[in-house]
């Protein structure tokens, strides 16, 4: 499943993607550790999969929550992404 | 800005609740009586399966109570039935409101329970469901056993959403469940309202309704506006055949045909009241559980 | 050497004339629909207030999100850069300028020549910008200018959950019903806003002195809220709003100077 937090207004689209097909067989989760901003976390889907999901609280402004990460300056690899050994995690910004 | 108190204005964004059973059927006689209740920010739904056919329903606002609310609805989906809340063999709560379900024995998010609803709803043969509710609007694709294959929930903007909706409805004056048949009534389409931000639209429409627009014309440019961004996203999740819309916004043709010009896709036909999509995926959900010996 | 700027924004249209480095007048008005008029309209009055003729103006600048309605312009220059001239000329220390006004915020970082070194913007979504308030001071029933001074007097911190001028609005309203009061409402539509524009300026890297600008740096309840936010003093000039056409003046001088 790709299951996709963020959310898109006026201003842009903002969308972490998570395919829980390739998260599901990952056992360290090391983007969760990797996130500066606590991002990040593991639950169980509504399949019974253990993967991990955007925080219920950074949903609806994530564009601010992972700014830290995204400097305009740009170059700066992103540290959950960087931290995902199965491609399984994207950003849309 | 003077606001007179006894000038309020009427509000036009107000629906109808209603309720609904099967009186052929007896409930008695069912092995297993599943609920689902799908508790939104704008409404609340609930849903009552015998063995896995529809039998009752109810549609109601949510109050300022949320577990107040869930009891609510399924005592009214109850109503004329005989049947009490001891007598659900297993319920679950779905939608953004679904922990304050103090009878659910189980959670679901609403995205999984959307998807299993519009595989009843629509048959085995939908793909991709868009979900326009109140405060948010979904698309989903799945598979044939109604399994969520991507989803993508936007409930950050108002633009797109019911919500959205009311603003203008309120704006322009005109019930929320008549702004759709208004905005058909245009000889030729006129550009889209440019901003997507509720905000600046209703600044936008302002304008327009100053520089003479008749008001069908301006709910046709915020109709084709909101079709738009709702098709953009869809277009992020993907689009497959076929296509089903639920939720509130799916009762508003002057939406519901702006997307399926633009995707060129045509929606299929609703067989059930599409408000309800989530609370029976969840009293789906709840009689699967049953019988995988869960409950 | 004369010389204007005119500054198109989405709420107002503003003109300052310059002569030689000072300012000879400004003026306001409503952009409304007609943009190309608003701008004419407060063009001729600013003229007329400076006391000078067309003529004498030797160069015009159009900036702001209208700019190119400015028929009479000679040429255009971008908000951003319009921002960091004027800010650095009222303040030659400014380094990190934020300019919030009704439909966008920005924050721009810049040298001591108010040259950009780089910049952020929040565009088109109200929960970014100045509407914002504007939206809640509807839903509180309080005039927008009273907003920033009722603000002042909380100190409580109520986070607000929507993210969204539109989902804002029913959140305040609950919190009413709550009997929250209006002060303590107004401080967290303040705490709301500043902290979207305290992580988009974190974007650009902060850097002292920090400038605000727009209409917005008249509002005080915003003002102090940035400042504790970011932990810093915030320079704010005494009439925010005209900074942008300051600075398309200038650079219109500096274009004619060759
Ligand atoms: S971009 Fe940074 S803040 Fe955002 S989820 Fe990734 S690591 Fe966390
Ligand atoms: S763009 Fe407008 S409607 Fe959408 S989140 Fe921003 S303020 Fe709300």
């Amino acid at each position: 499943m790709f299951a996709n937090y963020g959310y898109k207004d006026g201003s842009g689209e903002f969308f972490i993607s998570v395919d829980t097909g390739r998260c599901a067989g990952c056992p360290d989760k090391g983007c969760v550790e990797a996130c500066p901003e606590q991002v990040l976390e593991v639950i169980t889907d509504d399949y019974d999969d253990q993967v991990i999901a955007v925080r219920e609280e950074h949903r609806k402004k994530i564009k601010y929550s992972c700014a830290p990460c995204k400097p305009t300056g740009g170059t700066k690899e992103i540290p959950c992404v960087a931290a995902c050994r199965l491609g399984g995690l994207r950003h849309s910004w | 800005m003077v606001v007179n108190q006894a000038d309020k204005p009427k509000e036009y964004w107000r629906w109808t609740e209603y309720n609904w059973f099967d009186p052929s059927r007896d409930w008695r006689k069912a092995k297993i009586i599943s609920g689902g209740v799908d508790v939104g920010s704008v409404s609340t739904q609930a849903v009552i399966m015998l063995d896995g056919e529809l039998y009752a329903y109810s549609n109601m606002r949510t109050g300022s109570d949320s577990p107040d609310s869930a009891i609510k609805a399924m005592k009214w989906a109850m109503e004329n039935t005989g049947m009490k809340m001891e007598d659900l063999t297993y319920t679950v709560g779905t939608g953004y409101g679904r922990v304050n379900v103090p009878f659910a024995n189980k959670t679901v998010t609403e995205i999984a329970c959307h998807a299993r609803g519009a595989n009843y709803m629509y048959g085995s043969t939908v793909r991709t469901v868009l979900d326009m509710g109140g405060q948010d609007c979904k698309a989903i694709r799945c598979d044939e056993k109604g399994k969520v294959v991507s989803f993508l929930m936007n409930d950050k903007c108002a633009a797109g959403t019911g919500r959205g909706m009311e603003v203008f409805a309120n704006l322009l004056a005109v019930s929320i469940e008549e702004v759709g048949e208004m905005s058909l009534q245009v000889e030729k389409e006129p550009p889209p309202v440019s901003s997507t931000c509720v905000v600046f639209a209703k600044t936008e429409a302002t304008g327009l309704l100053r520089a003479g627009w008749p008001k069908e014309r301006v709910l046709a440019a915020y109709c084709s506006a909101m079709a738009h961004r709702v098709v953009s996203l869809l277009e992020r999740n993907g689009v497959e055949r076929d296509f089903a819309i639920t939720g509130g916004i799916a009762k508003n043709i002057g939406v519901v045909s702006r997307i399926e010009k633009e995707l060129n896709l045509k929606a299929l036909k609703p067989r059930y009241d599409t408000q309800i999509a989530g609370a029976l995926g969840a009293a789906l959900f709840a009689k699967a559980l049953v019988e995988k010996g869960k409950g | 050497m004369i010389t204007a700027g005119v500054d198109v924004g989405n709420k107002y249209t503003k003109v300052v004339v310059m002569k030689d480095g000072q300012v000879l007048s400004k003026y306001m008005v409503l952009s409304g629909f007609d943009q190309q008029q608003a701008a004419e309209e407060a063009y001729t009055r600013a003229l007329a207030e400076a006391g000078v003729a067309r003529e004498e103006v030797r160069c015009v600048l159009a900036t702001g999100a209208g700019k190119g309605a400015v028929t009479f312009a000679n040429d255009t220059i971008t908000e951003v850069g319009a921002d960091a001239k004027g800010a650095v000329f009222l303040f030659p220390s400014g380094r990190t300028i934020i300019d919030v006004g009704a439909e966008e915020g920005r924050a721009i970082k810049c040298d001591e020549k108010g040259r950009i070194v780089d910049f952020a913007i929040n565009e088109k979504c109200a929960a970014g910008a100045g509407s914002f308030t504007e939206a809640m001071a509807r839903a509180l029933e309080v005039p927008l200018e009273e907003m920033g001074p009722l603000a002042l007097q909380s100190s409580k911190v109520i986070p607000m959950n929507a993210q969204c001028a539109v989902f804002a609005e029913s959140e305040v309203v609950s919190l009413i019903h709550s009997r929250v009061t209006k002060e303590d409402i107004s401080k967290a539509v303040h705490d709301a806003i500043a902290s979207r524009i305290i992580s988009m300026a974190r974007r650009v890297g902060v850097e002292k002195d920090l400038v605000m600008t727009g209409g917005v740096g008249r509002n005080v309840g915003f003002v102090k809220a940035l400042g504790e936010g970011l932990e810093m003093a915030v320079l704010v000039p005494g009439e925010p709003e005209y900074v942008s056409a300051l600075g398309a003046a200038l650079a219109a001088a500096e274009r004619a100077a060759g």
